[in-house]
């Protein structure tokens, strides 16, 4: 178990340090130069030098990231220009919000947590709860109308489902307000009122592939011996499917739903961009139109640690679901 | 594909029919006597046949814009100001749809949404099937390299594979594709759109060979302790046609079930990218910037964002089942359930 772990945990280190490397050296070598995008129109020459100077763009490139993964880890002192030294978890200073970035992403990711974290418990249990009833109920209307469910919902488009709902029940029917993101520690009816639109969307699409995937995870594991036997020895259905068949059909559906809550929160760029909320997906966005370097580069890497710690979680639940993974 | 008498071995051992290896005349199965009964399972499913039809009828669309252009009399880049209101909105009912204007005007400029959509799914098409088709091959030699070899290609495939996965797409793609417009044509200087279509492809490219990858790996991997590849190492094969000539017609079909369910995949990606303003950029017609500009027009011009909605999940609807009844008719075991 703990050489399992510790193997996860370096690879998870590794893959990290090559995202690191990899978005630095497209941002800050791969452009003629950087600052051209920080001011494209009304930039003198002598401030787009000053800028090169403060961002270190003359020193050595292995310099510049040993720089910047410093000021991520122990802080680092920038120039006066640049709001002078930067504490830990220093992800560099924003020319176009004049702000050091880890404020920005202080302030926009509890906005793409408030929308991630309710839906996705939003369509696990829906995808889950349909997937497997359809399974248990095979051939029946229920089951007809799961499929159906799940095969439209996996061939519609977020920014569609989005708009509709914005029309209906935004534009047309008045019952909800136009979305919008309030601090739950503030107004929590307004919070949920401002990002319900959003969680449905997210819900209906995920939950029809939830849907889909463990009713036929679900089925396979029916077909299987030990179903049987258990069924055999008189355990009533109840025991049979809610502990024995449930246990080994969800474990795949575990691996899945970890990279997509992973992934979503590393940025539901088109959920916030159809909606019109400000999270960490849109200010990626913006960060590219105002061709911001610093920000996009942490929003990168802020999204890759996501992706990352979800698979390690992921690996880790697995080994606890599984016995059969500790030991290989 | 190849005169192998292994051919299919796959295919065969499910149909054990025993049928002399005809190939069937043109068809996109790859003709050999076990694609042969899945075209003949193919037909006999009228999901198939429908979605079949469905999209001959948009491919057929998309081929014959410039046709279509004619008839209807309308080019996508005219613009109709004389048809909108003071505010930019088209005049009449559901977005201006009118007999010269099937499916109405754009808000604002006032160019006619159906021949928009006409040429919208011909760089949509193009765009995924170009994608599909280069993640495919980079794809199944990557898996089957990964797959046949093991060692360390296995080990440095498998890890690549692994770190794509670990990449934020739709972020990582925001950051390169203006990166990448900046370095080849600088900040002011205009680029021509067919780069920006030439970019997605390769965006698409970099990220999506990975999964074809891992399929094709896996099974290659079980493929490679089989008699037949013993005997044709036995008798010193070269590499090239060990792979490609004994391993690669074994996993024809799910390489092809794969192709078919990746190319709507990009078609929803490519629209994904233009609805956020890096895929294809204006004046080529595109759905996913239809619908980004129609977002804006949600409560005064409802009617926009449908069209191009609609179209885009009846093609995709339409691909997947296509897939689905692909994947069916050629493994029998995994019937759709």
């Amino acid at each position: 178990m703990i050489r399992f772990l510790v193997r996860r945990l370096l690879l998870a280190v590794l893959t990290l340090f090559a995202v690191s490397v990899l978005s630095f050296l497209m941002f800050f070598a791969l452009p003629k130069d950087p600052v051209t995008g920080m001011c494209p129109k009304n930039c003198n020459a002598e401030r787009l030098e000053r800028v090169r100077q403060e961002l270190g763009l003359r020193d050595p490139l292995p310099t510049q990231y040993a720089g910047y993964m410093k000021g991520i880890f122990v802080g680092r002192d920038l120039g006066s220009a640049q709001g002078g030294r930067c504490d830990a978890p220093c992800l560099g200073y924003s020319y176009v919000n004049s702000e050091p970035v880890t404020d920005t992403l202080a302030r926009v990711l509890p906005v793409t947590l408030s929308i991630v974290l309710p839906a996705a418990v939003l369509w696990l249990a829906l995808g889950v709860g349909l997937g497997m009833l359809s399974a248990l109920r095979r051939g029946t209307l229920l089951d007809r109308m799961a499929i159906g469910f799940s095969l439209t919902g996996a061939s519609l488009q977020l920014y569609f489902v989005g708009a509709v709902l914005l029309i209906v029940f935004v534009y047309q029917l008045k019952i909800l307000p136009v979305p919008r993101y309030t601090s739950i520690f503030e107004n929590p009816l307004k919070w949920a009122g401002g990002l319900v639109l959003a969680w449905v969307a997210l819900a209906f699409l995920f939950s029809a592939i939830y849907a889909r995937l463990s009713r036929a995870q679900m089925l396979e594991t029916l077909s299987e011996d030990f179903v049987r036997t258990a069924r055999a020895k008189g355990l009533p259905r109840r025991e049979v499917y809610g502990r024995h068949a449930l246990r080994a059909a969800i474990t795949p559906i575990v691996t899945i739903a970890g990279l997509d809550v992973g992934s979503a929160l590393g940025g539901t760029v088109i959920t916030e961009t159809t909606f019109g909320i400000q999270g960490l997906g849109r200010t990626a966005v913006d960060a590219v139109r105002g061709g911001d370097l610093p920000t996009i580069m942490a929003t990168v890497l802020i999204s890759a640690v996501f992706i990352v710690v979800a698979n390690l979680v992921v690996d880790l639940l697995y080994a606890f679901i599984d016995p059969r993974v500790r030991l290989g | 594909m190849s005169l192998s008498p292994v051919d299919g071995v796959v295919l065969a051992e499910l149909e054990h029919s025993g049928e002399p290896p005809v190939p069937p005349p043109g068809k996109r199965i790859v003709g050999r006597s076990p694609g042969q009964l899945a075209l003949g399972r193919l037909r006999r499913d009228r999901t198939a046949m429908v979605t079949g039809v469905v999209l001959l009828v948009f491919f057929a669309v998309a081929l014959a814009a410039p046709l279509i252009e004619r008839l209807y009399g309308v080019s996508p880049r005219t613009q109709f100001q004389d048809q909108l209101d003071g505010f930019g909105l088209p005049l009449g009912y559901a977005g201006g749809v009118s007999g010269d204007h099937w499916f109405g005007l754009e808000p604002n400029l006032g160019r006619d949404i159906f021949i928009r959509m006409v040429y919208g799914l011909r760089t949509s098409l193009f765009v995924a099937l170009a994608a599909a088709l280069i993640t495919t091959v980079l794809g199944v030699v990557a898996g089957i390299l990964a797959g046949y070899l093991g060692g360390w290609v296995d080990a440095v495939i498998g890890w690549i594979t692994d770190f794509a996965l670990a990449l934020p797409f739709f972020i990582f793609a925001l950051a390169v594709v203006p990166t990448v417009t900046l370095r080849f044509y600088g900040p002011r200087d205009a680029e021509p759109p067919a780069f920006r279509v030439v970019v997605v492809i390769v965006v698409f490219a970099i990220f999506g060979w990975t999964a074809t990858a891992r399929l094709v790996r896996g099974q290659v991997v079980s493929l490679r302790e089989r008699e037949f590849v013993e005997a044709a190492r036995a008798s010193g094969v070269s590499l090239p046609h060990m792979l490609f000539r004994q391993l690669l017609p074994n996993v024809w079909a799910p390489i092809l079930v794969s192709f078919s369910l990746a190319v709507p995949s990009y078609v929803t990606g490519e629209a994904a990218l233009s609805f956020l303003g890096i895929g294809i950029v204006e004046p080529t017609p595109d759905f996913g910037a239809m619908i980004f500009r129609s977002i804006q027009y949600l409560q005064a011009d409802p009617a926009y964002v449908f069209f191009p909605g609609i179209t885009i999940f009846a093609l995709v609807l339409a691909f997947n089942l296509f897939g689905d009844a692909l994947r069916d008719a050629l493994d029998p075991r995994s019937a759709r359930s």
